[in-house]
């Protein structure tokens, strides 16, 4: 079932590869796929039984046997919901694509399909050398996505995107085989239960750190980010904020915390720092932008910070909080880049300046920049708020001081973020390209709508999503606690 | 007085014989024919001969053929290894350039005749069980490859190429020779066994004997051109004919190889502390090199030669710990290496014309007009970059993982960074042949004989990638030996 979620995409691109030859159809057969992926993910969520923190729809086939490597997959809440946004998302990034990508169209949606396997099979893999080659493997259909259907300075920013992260990767792969050394094996559900001395988690704290402070992106190895995203093709925007960026955040959930506990916790006011710069920092930066898409990014980075804050304050208002944020951050940012395709596609510009008085004449598109600004915001009934609230509770037990901080933060996003919408959305009719502007399409509408309605359904009743973490999040801090970490967080704040 | 002559079983010789045969027969055969249908002739003949000779070593590794003369030939499922790699290095490379050859005007007699020496001159290295044979195959095969270097007799590029080639490569086998004149001083033997025995009993080792050492692994450095001894083999990839080229990166590597494994931890097993420093040196440079020389090259076989000094840096990382993992590993490196990079030159070929196809610029938007080619040079390139799931990660998984597992942590952080960094030249190309519009029509036709030696290679990058069971398997058959 697992395996067949990961690699109907693929299936897909490759049927693609052999049996289509028409554009048109491509697009109609990718479409297909993903949304069948997404149903048949939703079946995933439905067999899903939320009370036990132990991985579900196990799956195990011999691979390499002489080095204890085997294809290993499985599902705990947390990596259900990353892949249920994956799944969402995607069929709304091939829709995004429909009419703005006019060449080559099959290798697109090829390479989308093939990217869309290889994220879920990172969020699915329990084998660590499973996980590593598909963590990898995916930056081969971004890079070409980005390299090929970019902006003018695609080649630049798609080889930046590659090699940051290869560097990040190669050195994981160091500290891969060092645990799997020690542990004897691959298998991550085996290496949750080793304890190793500090000394060593700590060389691998630092090998893990690498590779997932680089795509979360974590400051100061977060400047491949804008450059990748103004350059990227709408799609391949959402993407990148929406889905890979929290494979980082993933990473350092499923191994850096319940493997390396110690080390985590000694670690973690260089990470609380790291995130508080990245909060408040690249907000300022994030004032400074004139391109929608920088901003976008920015502010992306921004948010990101709040959930590595939320993760290693080590409780379970904080945890949760975090991965929340994740997958709100993937909607609201993925809203806001579709929000960006849309004027971008009918003017060739994301320059702030060049827009102006879009509410006069496109109030639908107005209206739905409004929501998702605010969504991003914070404001309370929409998911912004639940994530944002929920970390800095868990921060706020933690340490008063870091959750002071952190909520500055939120102020200066709001400030950036009605700063940009006032700008874009509200003033006078200053260009005439803009007053000659159409609103929305049925098909960009049909993208938005279900954004639309997550984004209220976790604003006011974030229970059903909260529920698919509860027990995951549970164990992983009885987990920490056995590592001899957060035991006394973990029960300060009663759920 | 009699002097005792050891037993002569010829049949573990039988693989040799097939390509001396057929070396020998061609060249005579060929007197009798024109240029033209003599060229014709000793190609096929030479195919017919190597897939002979690759059948009876198939046949002839599982039926224990054991050694000869005395223990100074050994036929071993690990000689039977390295030699099926060599066959396939030296036939792909006819292969391939059938037509281009045909072009260049030297589909010729002596040419095929020459890589037949050279084959058998690798063959007898990786059998070799003492180090007059090891020497007498190194000879055979270095000196038929310092003519192919200079085959193109008009071209100054060429010329400069064996030329260079052969005085540096007679500097090695001196160094080579003096360090087993040193060694056999030392111990007072010859044969691998003798010094191994010689060596493990004395307890301490004499000066000299270490010097010999140093010398030999000094001199089988220079073979498979690891840094800081690669210095000939930008010039003469670049200055040879492209076909030339393709089979000097791939058989004396793997010669070479196979005797540092005969040498190293064969006759110098109780050395160990010592090659392991040597080879640990040797390898961080190469790896230094070939990362970072790389970058700046436009030509493209300069540029392969770069990243095959850097190959060569991380299967030397798999010999440095001396353990079973490390020694399979470095056996996957290689038949994975040897794919990759026919896959490559083949490539090259098709697309290479009347000096287009040199430069690194003459790709530009390959894509647009021929997207198989395109996308099977980009595989081979993410592969080299050992971007998974390709077969290049497989061989770079298992060198570091035999480099953790023995403890040696920091040699394999800087090879994972080395390959970060080599990354961005491989990129580079796949950039080259994607992002950019192209110039060129790119109308060149892709012969039977290259199509199948791209399609194979570019199968195998897949294959290993995702399910290497068989050939990891045959490895681990393989390194029996060294058990």
């Amino acid at each position: 079932m697992l395996s067949l979620v990961t690699f109907l995409p693929l299936v897909g691109a490759a049927a693609i590869l052999f049996a289509v030859h028409r554009d048109a159809s491509a697009r109609i057969v990718a479409l297909g796929v993903s949304l069948a992926t997404f149903l048949l993910s939703l079946g995933l969520y439905a067999a899903f039984d939320t009370s036990t923190a132990e991985f579900q729809f196990l799956e195990e086939v011999p691979w390499l046997p002489g080095l204890g490597i085997a294809y290993r997959m499985g599902v705990d809440g947390i990596s259900l919901s990353l892949l249920l946004l994956t799944t969402l998302l995607t069929p709304i990034c091939i829709l995004a694509s429909w009419e703005s990508i006019k060449t080559r169209v099959r290798e697109y949606m090829m390479a989308f399909l093939a990217l869309e396997s290889f994220v879920i099979g990172v969020f699915c893999a329990l084998d660590f050398l499973l996980f590593y080659i598909l963590w990898e493997a995916m930056l081969i259909p971004m890079f070409l996505l980005i390299g090929i259907w970019g902006g003018p300075r695609r080649v630049y920013a798609a080889l930046k995107f590659f090699l940051y992260t290869l560097a990040g990767s190669v050195v994981m792969l160091i500290a891969v085989l060092v645990l799997a050394h020690q542990g004897h094996t691959f298998s991550i559900p085996e290496l949750m239960k080793l304890h190793l001395p500090l000394n060593v988690q700590v060389w691998l704290f630092l090998g893990f750190f690498v590779s997932f402070a680089v795509k979360v992106p974590m400051w100061p190895v977060h400047t491949w980010l804008p450059d990748a995203h103004v350059e990227a093709p709408t799609a391949g925007s959402v993407i990148l904020a929406g889905i890979l960026l929290k494979m980082g955040a993933y990473g350092f959930l499923r191994f850096s915390l319940p493997m390396l506990p110690e080390a985590s916790h000694y670690f973690a006011p260089f990470i609380y720092g790291l995130s508080l710069v990245a909060v408040v920092y690249t907000a300022l930066v994030a004032l400074m932008q004139t391109d929608l898409k920088k901003l976008i990014a920015y502010s992306s980075v921004s948010h990101m910070g709040f959930v590595t804050l939320g993760l290693f304050a080590f409780n379970r208002l904080g945890i949760e909080g975090g991965v929340l944020q994740m997958i709100n951050h993937g909607l609201v940012s993925g809203a806001l880049f579709l929000l960006v395709g849309v004027v971008y596609d009918r003017l060739h510009t994301r320059e702030i300046a060049r827009f102006g008085g879009l509410a006069l004449r496109m109030p639908v598109y107005a209206t739905l920049f409004m929501v998702f600004t605010m969504a991003a915001v914070g404001l309370p009934g929409t998911n912004g708020f639940v994530g944002e609230f929920l970390v800095l509770l868990g921060v706020f037990a933690t340490s008063k001081g870091v959750a002071t901080v952190a909520a500055t933060g939120v102020v200066l996003g709001a400030a950036y973020m009605l700063w940009m919408f006032k700008k874009v959305v509200f003033g006078e009719i200053r260009h005439a390209d803009v007053d000659a502007l159409t609103d929305i399409t049925p098909r960009e509408l049909a993208l938005f709508v279900p954004l639309l309605v997550l984004v209220f359904w976790i604003g006011f009743y974030p229970d059903p999503f909260l529920r698919l973490l509860h027990a995951s999040v549970n164990g992983l801090l009885t987990q920490m606690a056995a590592g001899g970490v957060g035991a006394e967080h973990a029960t300060l704040v009663a759920p | 007085m009699s002097v005792p002559m050891p037993e002569i079983n010829l049949v573990p010789l039988l693989p040799e014989i097939v390509i001396a045969l057929a070396a020998m027969g061609l060249l005579l055969a060929g007197a009798w024919r024109d240029k033209e249908s003599g060229g014709t002739l000793a190609g096929y003949g030479a195919m017919a001969a190597i897939l002979l000779a690759a059948v009876i070593t198939w046949i002839g590794a599982d039926v224990k053929m054991g050694e000869t003369f005395g223990g100074m030939f050994i036929a071993d499922p690990f000689a039977a290894f390295m030699k099926m790699l060599m066959y396939a290095g030296a036939l792909f490379p006819i292969l391939m350039a059938w037509d281009t050859l045909h072009r260049l005007e030297m589909r010729t007699l002596e040419y095929f005749v020459l890589i037949l020496f050279a084959l058998l001159g690798g063959m007898i290295m990786a059998s070799s069980g003492d180090f007059l044979t090891l020497y007498l195959g190194l000879e055979l095969m270095s000196l038929s490859i310092y003519v192919l270097a200079g085959y193109r007799r008009d071209d100054a590029l060429a010329n400069e190429a064996g030329l260079k080639y052969f005085v540096l490569g007679s500097l090695a086998s001196g160094l080579f020779l003096y360090g087993v004149s040193l060694i056999y001083g030392g111990t007072g033997g010859i044969t691998f066994t003798a010094v191994q025995e010689a060596m493990g009993a004395g307890g301490t080792t004499h000066l000299g004997t270490r010097l010999g050492v140093v010398l030999v692994a000094a001199g089988m450095a220079f073979k498979i051109a690891a840094a800081p001894f690669h210095m000939w083999s930008p010039d003469v990839y670049e200055g040879s004919a492209t076909p030339v080229t393709a089979f000097m990166s791939a058989l004396p590597k793997i010669a070479g190889f196979a005797a540092i494994y005969r040498v190293l931890p064969g006759a110098f097993a109780s050395l160990h502390e010592q090659w392991g420093v040597i080879l640990q040196f040797l390898s961080v440079v190469s790896l230094a090199v070939g990362a970072l020389a790389a970058i700046p090259q436009t030509n493209i076989k300069r540029m392969l030669a770069y990243s095959s000094v850097g190959h060569v840096g991380y299967a030397l990382i798999g010999l440095v710990p001396g353990s079973v993992l490390g020694y399979r590993a470095v056996m996957v490196y290689l038949a994975i290496y040897l794919f990759m990079n026919m896959g490559t030159f083949a490539l090259i070929l098709v697309l290479g014309r009347d000096g287009i196809g040199e430069s690194i610029q003459d790709y530009r938007g390959l894509a647009h007009k021929r997207p198989v080619l395109a996308a099977i040079m980009a595989l081979l390139m993410f592969s080299m970059a050992g971007i998974p799931p390709l077969a290049g990660f497989i061989g770079k998984l298992h060198i570091f993982m035999a480099a953790v597992n023995a403890g040696h942590v920091g040699l394999a952080l800087v090879g994972v960074l080395a390959s970060a960094v080599a990354a961005f030249y491989y990129l580079r190309i796949v950039k080259i042949l994607y992002f950019e519009q192209p110039e060129a029509a790119f109308q060149m036709p892709v012969g039977g004989f290259s199509g199948l030696v791209i399609a194979v290679s570019a199968l195998l990058v897949l294959v290993w990638g995702v399910q290497p069971g068989r050939l990891l398997a045959w490895v681990e058959w393989s390194v029996t030996p060294f058990m």
